[in-house]
């Protein structure tokens, strides 16, 4: 199991024609993900192979609409890769076609058109992970977004990131430490996001595969506050926590538009001290995340068979089907 | 993108937000010739610059006399205007308005700005104006009124008249102060701003409301549906080296340290910068080069971080996902050899294609330091230091 995405995952890509939308639709196809259509408005009826630079392995159906590609392709999941400015105006239209989950890699789309569109995705209750994130990747499933996928492997760890190269750095420290990953989820460096930490900490809380959760925070807000109060009170799985940014003085914005300490706030200090008070391992080091985890894994091994032998490259495979014991460790 | 003082309330007066008269002077000159158009007999004379606390660093003053606006004028035009904002080093004043004095019945304050938790604007009001307002929220937060902006409706009348009963206004100055706050929210939502702020807002001993002060950001997500903001820009006011960095499409920000970064993606960018400090350096600065992290964007990099003359040692950390590693290398290697930088370059590339640009950096023939992972690199570069 895993969370958001998986083999059933069927995939429109909004902004397809571009050099972005199909270098990355390129790589999508190429990981397994299940690419069922495009969007691009005025360009129905065709079919696209990708361009000069990148060649696609299929040929993919273009629709004018998002909701085209809902009714004759059974799309339920987007993804976007257009511009800024009309961004916004893509997101409302998938919301609005009845996909169940929208990933926006767009950067740079203005928070008041965010302000709008945050209210209209409540109201349709359809998910959007997003905006100014890499996506998410079930390792061996699907890859919605623009990571590298070589570097993810299937296992137990699931990851919730606000930061893309970060996220990448953590995987890859798990993944040389032959740990894999159930599903990994950059929410985004925006100050408005459609999934927030505390609603992936709740998806990943259920998910039976995931058994070891890391949140990779960084200044600014209070997301992970938020996530924290709702972790000490309801998920008894590990939580690892890192937050970026310790070294960063207030009041300047450090490259993502959520990250700024003002009027105090936001301070990595601040989000340490509310996660360590939830019983968050936290790591101040980022070289250390890795270790963190592996030791994070040994320890629930170690509580599911009663002594401290096992070792934790033998419960990753366990992972993937998940024993009744596992179920009666997270209710 | 911050404005000036002026500039805002020339912005918020187009909405009908009611402001004092005044008028903008790049001179002592100009700052006479202002306070005899407003008229009246009494002035102040307020420093222009992108910071707030401006009164107590002795940029605000009042004057009685054109004579007294021209004294006060070239007290403050000049001028290194320190404030709890500005840091120790200052701003110097380029730019002063000149406003009628008025007389104040009573202080308040209003601000318009994003609720981050809630993902919605929202209107703050309080009674306790003309101080710092981080002082009230956090030792007084139920002296805060909130109205938030629903989205899809906008900021309602019923709200307006809400906060103003909750400032203690009655009669005429209720009509004004409800007028006062529409325009308000007009003008933030017009103009995509992230922070409209009235402090302090003003009841006059006449009943008229007033925006006394104004300090007004624009988002920078926005700024391109607004290409009439440009002209608005003061370049003086921001930092020569950032000013620089985004021309090159670089997000750069100067810190007190002397190793200097080079990272892509901003979240490795400062945990890159917190790891510098676990290892015993101080991070020079923060440096995110995005995506395409090709020759030029590292040769413009190398360029702004070697401005900097405390920076003793250059960390180059680079993930690369879709950017391959072995093209890093080569712009590293040919920027390297364009800037002639002389000081000890870190290297950390991982990901795509690492191995293979491991090796070019050590064919290449220029002393890099290569790391193999995060922690190596952090403390390579603090070690090349200490060794200087």
């Amino acid at each position: 199991m895993s969370i958001l995405v998986n083999k059933k995952t069927r995939l429109v890509v909004q902004g397809i024609t571009g050099a972005e939308g199909t270098f990355h639709t390129k790589q999508m196809i190429e990981y397994g993900s299940f690419v069922v259509a495009g969007v691009t408005p005025g360009k129905g009826g065709t079919f696209y192979e990708g361009n000069e630079k990148d060649r696609f392995s299929k040929s993919i159906p273009i629709f004018n609409t998002v909701l085209e590609a809902v009714r004759k392709q059974r799309a339920n999941t987007s993804i976007i890769f257009v511009p800024a400015a009309f961004a916004a105006d893509a997101i409302l239209e998938a919301a609005d076609a009845g996909v169940k989950l929208i990933v926006a890699i767009t950067e740079g789309i203005p928070v008041n058109d965010m302000v709008k569109v945050y209210e209209f995705i409540q109201k349709k209750k359809v998910r959007l992970v997003g905006p100014n994130c890499p996506g998410v990747i079930t390792p061996g499933e699907a890859k919605i977004g623009i990571m590298p996928g070589f570097i993810h492997i299937p296992g137990p760890v699931g990851i919730i990131s606000r930061s893309g190269t970060l996220t990448y750095e953590t995987v890859d420290q798990l993944t040389r430490r032959g740990i894999g990953q159930s599903t990994c989820l950059g929410i985004g460096g925006d100050p408005i996001i459609g999934t927030r930490f505390l609603d992936a900490i709740k998806l990943f809380n259920r998910d039976k595969a995931t058994k070891v959760i890391v949140m990779i925070g960084e200044i600014g807000g209070t997301a992970e506050e938020e996530a924290a109060e709702f972790i000490k009170a309801k998920v008894r799985k590990p939580v690892i926590g890192f937050i970026a940014g310790q070294t960063a003085p207030p009041g300047r914005r450090m490259g993502h538009a959520g990250a700024i300490i003002s009027g105090g706030k936001g301070t990595a200090e601040e989000k340490m001290k509310a996660m360590r008070a939830a019983g968050i391992v936290i790591v101040e080091n980022p070289a250390l995340i890795g270790a963190a985890v592996e030791n994070a894994l040994k320890k629930t091994q170690r509580g599911k068979k009663g002594h401290g032998k096992g070792r934790a490259s033998r419960m990753f495979s366990a992972a993937h089907k998940p024993s009744r014991k596992s179920k009666k460790l997270n209710p | 993108m911050k404005i000036h003082e002026y500039q805002a309330k020339e912005i918020i007066r187009k909405y009908g937000v009611a402001i004092p008269k005044g008028e903008v002077a790049f001179s002592i000159g100009e700052a006479v010739k202002a306070a005899e158009k407003i008229g009246g007999s009494r002035w102040v004379v307020k420093a222009q610059i992108h910071a707030g606390g401006r009164g107590k660093g002795g940029g605000v003053k009042l004057a009685d006399s054109p004579e007294d606006v021209r004294e006060k004028a070239g007290e403050i035009l000049g001028m290194r205007l320190v404030t709890h904002q500005t840091g120790p080093e200052g701003r110097i004043v380029r730019r002063l308005l000149v406003e009628q004095g008025i007389a104040i019945a009573k202080e308040m304050y209003v601000g318009i700005t994003l609720d981050r938790q809630r993902s919605q604007n929202v209107v703050m009001a309080s009674t306790e104006g003309g101080v710092e307002i981080e002082k009230v929220a956090a030792e007084t937060p139920e002296k805060i009124l909130k109205e938030y902006i629903d989205p899809m409706l906008g900021f309602q009348t019923f709200q307006a008249r809400r906060l103003c009963f909750g400032l203690g206004l009655a009669g005429e100055a209720l009509k004004n102060g409800v007028k006062f706050l529409l325009a308000l929210s007009r003008a933030y939502d017009a103009s995509d701003a992230s922070l409209a702020e009235i402090n302090p807002l003003v009841l006059t001993e006449e009943g008229h409301v007033l925006a006394l002060d104004a300090k007004m950001n624009f988002e920078d997500n926005a700024l391109f549906r607004h290409p009439e903001y440009e002209s608005l820009r003061d370049i003086e006011e921001e930092d020569s080296f950032e000013v620089e960095a985004s021309a090159s499409n670089l997000n750069y920000i100067k810190l007190d340290g002397n190793v200097g970064c080079m990272v892509n993606g901003a979240g490795l960018a400062m945990a890159t910068m917190d790891i510098i400090k676990i290892a015993g350096g101080m991070p020079a600065n923060f440096l995110d080069v995005g995506g395409g992290a090709n020759a030029q964007t590292v040769e413009a990099g190398f360029k702004i971080i070697l401005k900097d003359p405390n920076v003793k040692a250059i960390l180059i950390n680079i993930f690369g996902g879709i950017v391959r590693c072995d093209r890093v290398a080569e712009g590293v290697v040919e920027a390297a050899k364009n800037v002639e930088v002389q000081i000890p370059i870190v290297i950390r590339l991982a990901g795509t294609n690492a191995e293979l640009a491991a090796e070019i950096l050590q064919k290449s023939g220029l002393r890099f330091l290569v790391a193999r992972d995060l922690q190596d690199a952090a403390e390579q570069v603090t070690q090349a230091i200490a060794e200087l």
